[in-house]
């Protein structure tokens, strides 16, 4: 379906990404948010609590982010689209209601504007270290999925994207930001609502006697159920039968636990979306994303005026990993060079997935910055030797 | 062929047996909340019964009403997400003293304080049951725990005056022993609008009652008829509990200001006149 033209504010903007990725919220029709105040992320909602009295819809700051990551859960059974925003230690505590949400099939979006850490580390500073946090946070096996916007632009398409995501799939989806691309001001272009396609929610026909919350259909996706239409359903936090029932046995996990994991993986090549480039030829390729496939860019160029053949590929899906789009890649190059702000996250992935295929080169960075593009194009001659 | 319990319409009858222990009384007070939802005539397909975790948390899978069984503590911010989202829900909240009072006290406070319109049932047994009777903060002094075994030395909080203090429009306090009157406290609750808590005073036999030598069930229920006097109005700052003094029980607070839904759209008409989009029906595409 399309986009409510009533939270699309079409034309050309020059915005920052926190306030693009606010417009693609409101574009994708989420009318409910949650909040605690964080740096780097606080602009998403400041922009969302001035914009959505006048759509239709509410914003409430919560006392912390233990309240804000459950009460938009509570909005989304309520029947809205809904979503918070933090950053590195309010992602920490929203940690248990992410599983919360994986358990109980909640589809939602968490924004985490990454800066430097651990713990109160750079409130100020980029960093894209909470990747595996992103994945592994909360305990227990779950999937979710995390998209990764290296512009403004971004920041705005691809929060529209998380949110069809999250409809789609009923999943938590992670939107990993970072300082920089939060706080980048460029043009944004937002596009008429009838250009926009929006994912509307999985929402039952059945009736009332014929529902099950969590009877699939052949797709692992159920149908949901709004408080107040007559279903009397019960949703919990619980190992769940299919009728939404407490069932500590084995079996009901296996089978719960199994189908939460594969509607994910199982649909893992139409989720994963990549920018590619110079692929086909490529001796080495260089493997980013966010802040740092800007930079990495630069690297790249660099050494292509020194005649070597290069490939760029940018993550924009980080989770689920695209495991089989780097073996491949893997089987035909020699090396792959993976820049991050971090010590090193995504490119254990990178060298799981290459399994011993080719070489994969480390470009860390601890944050509080970018690479200096010099530091990648040193790992990259280092990889094409 | 068997007369039907009147309040079976409002139990999943298929989850029957529940969990609860002999002479648990939070059995009791689901009784009587299903008492007051037939008396008050109240719409149950607009109602929602959001519950944390604990022995009380459990009362959510056994309702038969759109029912949340949330995460320790949380119960409270996830139904104000569900009541912003359609504010035509009645939205109760149904948990324990621990999930409410601790892990939960801080959205306890600030629920309280926003007014926001969320009826809580807290039932308090005094210790945390399901995880095998440890020190709550609503455990009186000298009473023994498994994580007090020489004592509690810790004040225990006076939740009533805790709530009224935080901002809530009515507040009463009730033993499992006064069903009748916790009924009608229920049914004045659903009537009423904005943040209401009602504490339940109920027996935990299998860990509070038999560490302190408090007998059983039927015991407490005695101790509850001797111990408990009704004073409607009484000042909260004087409601404390002890481990063995008079109970207060009654209705404290019954108040009105403005709940947290009037106050949005006062405010919003005030600042945005023609711009302010009410829109509860919003919320989904």
């Amino acid at each position: 379906m399309k986009a409510d033209p009533r939270g699309v504010l079409t034309g050309t903007h020059f915005i920052d990404g926190d306030h693009a990725c606010c417009e693609g919220a409101l574009a994708a029709g989420a009318r409910f948010a949650a909040g605690y105040p964080i740096t780097p992320s606080t602009e998403v909602v400041e922009r969302f609590a001035a914009r959505v009295p006048t759509v239709g819809g509410s914003f409430i700051q919560m006392e912390d982010e233990l309240a804000a990551s459950i009460t938009l859960q509570g909005a989304v059974w309520g029947g809205a689209k809904a979503f918070t925003v933090t950053s590195g230690p309010g992602f920490s505590l929203m940690m248990e209601h992410i599983g919360y949400a994986a358990m109980t099939e909640t589809p939602c979006v968490f924004v985490d504007v990454q800066r430097g850490g651990p713990s109160t580390g750079l409130p100020t500073l980029p960093a894209q270290a909470d990747m595996m946090q992103a994945r592994w946070g909360s305990h227990g096996d779950y999937e979710i999925i995390a998209l990764c916007p290296n512009s403004p632009q971004e920041c705005f398409d691809l929060t529209i994207r998380a949110f069809n995501l999250a409809e789609e799939f009923r999943v938590p989806v992670m939107f990993m930001m970072d300082e920089v691309v939060g706080h980048m001001t460029e043009k944004v272009v937002i596009p008429p609502a009838d250009q926009i396609e929006v994912v509307p929610r999985r929402h039952t026909s059945k009736r009332h006697e014929d529902y099950f919350p969590y009877g699939t259909n052949g797709d692992l996706v159920p149908e949901i159920a709004h408080a107040g239409e007559g279903y009397n359903f019960h949703v919990t936090g619980l190992t769940h039968d299919e009728r939404g029932y407490p069932n500590m046995t084995p079996q009901v996990q296996d089978n719960l636990v199994r189908r939460l994991q594969n509607k994910i993986r199982g649909a893992a090549d139409r989720i994963a979306s990549f920018e590619e480039e110079g692929l086909d030829s490529a001796d080495v390729v260089v493997i980013s994303y966010g802040i740092t496939s800007r930079v990495a860019q630069r690297a790249i160029e660099l050494a292509r005026a020194r005649n070597l053949r290069i490939g760029k590929l940018r993550l924009i899906t980080a989770w689920p990993f695209p495991d089989k789009q780097i073996r491949e890649l893997a089987s035909r190059v020699k090396a792959l060079v993976v820049p991050e702000l971090n010590l090193g996250q995504m490119v254990r992935e990178v060298e799981r997935a290459a399994a011993g295929e080719c070489r994969v080169l480390s470009v860390p960075h601890a944050g509080g910055g970018v690479h200096r593009p010099e530091d990648i194009l040193k790992a990259i001659l280092e990889a094409s030797r | 062929m068997s007369a039907i319990n009147p309040v079976e319409p409002f139990l999943r009858m298929d989850r029957i047996p529940h969990i609860w222990c002999p002479g648990c009384g939070i059995g009791t007070t689901v009784n009587c909340f299903t008492r007051a939802l037939i008396d008050s005539k109240i719409d149950t397909q607009s109602l929602a019964l959001v519950s944390g975790i604990g022995c009380t948390g459990r009362v959510a899978g056994y309702v038969k009403l759109d029912s949340f069984h949330t995460t320790h503590g949380r119960a409270i911010p996830f139904a104000t997400g569900l009541k912003l989202a359609n504010p035509k829900l009645n939205v109760v909240v149904y948990s324990g003293d621990g999930d409410l009072s601790a892990i939960g006290g801080n959205h306890l406070i600030h629920a309280a304080r926003r007014n926001i319109d969320l009826k809580v049932i807290c039932v308090n047994n005094l210790t945390y049951a399901m995880t095998g009777g440890q020190t709550a903060p609503t455990t009186p002094e000298h009473a023994i725990t498994s994580t007090s075994p020489y004592g509690t030395f810790e004040p225990g909080f006076n939740l009533p005056h805790l709530v009224e203090a935080a901002g809530a429009v009515y507040v009463a306090r009730w033993t499992t022993f006064h069903v009748r009157q916790l009924a009608r406290s229920m049914q004045e609750m659903f009537k009423k609008k904005g943040f209401c808590f009602i504490e339940i005073l109920s027996p935990c036999p299998t860990l509070y009652q038999r560490r302190n030598k408090m007998g059983d069930g039927l015991d407490t229920m005695k101790f509850y008829k001797e111990k408990s006097k009704v004073k409607n109005d009484a000042p909260t700052s004087e409601v404390g509990l002890t481990l063995n003094g008079e109970i207060v029980v009654g209705k404290f607070v019954d108040r009105d200001r403005p709940d947290y839904g009037s106050l949005m759209r006062t405010q919003y008409v005030e600042a945005l006149g023609d711009r302010y989009v009410e829109c509860p029906e919003a919320v989904c595409s």
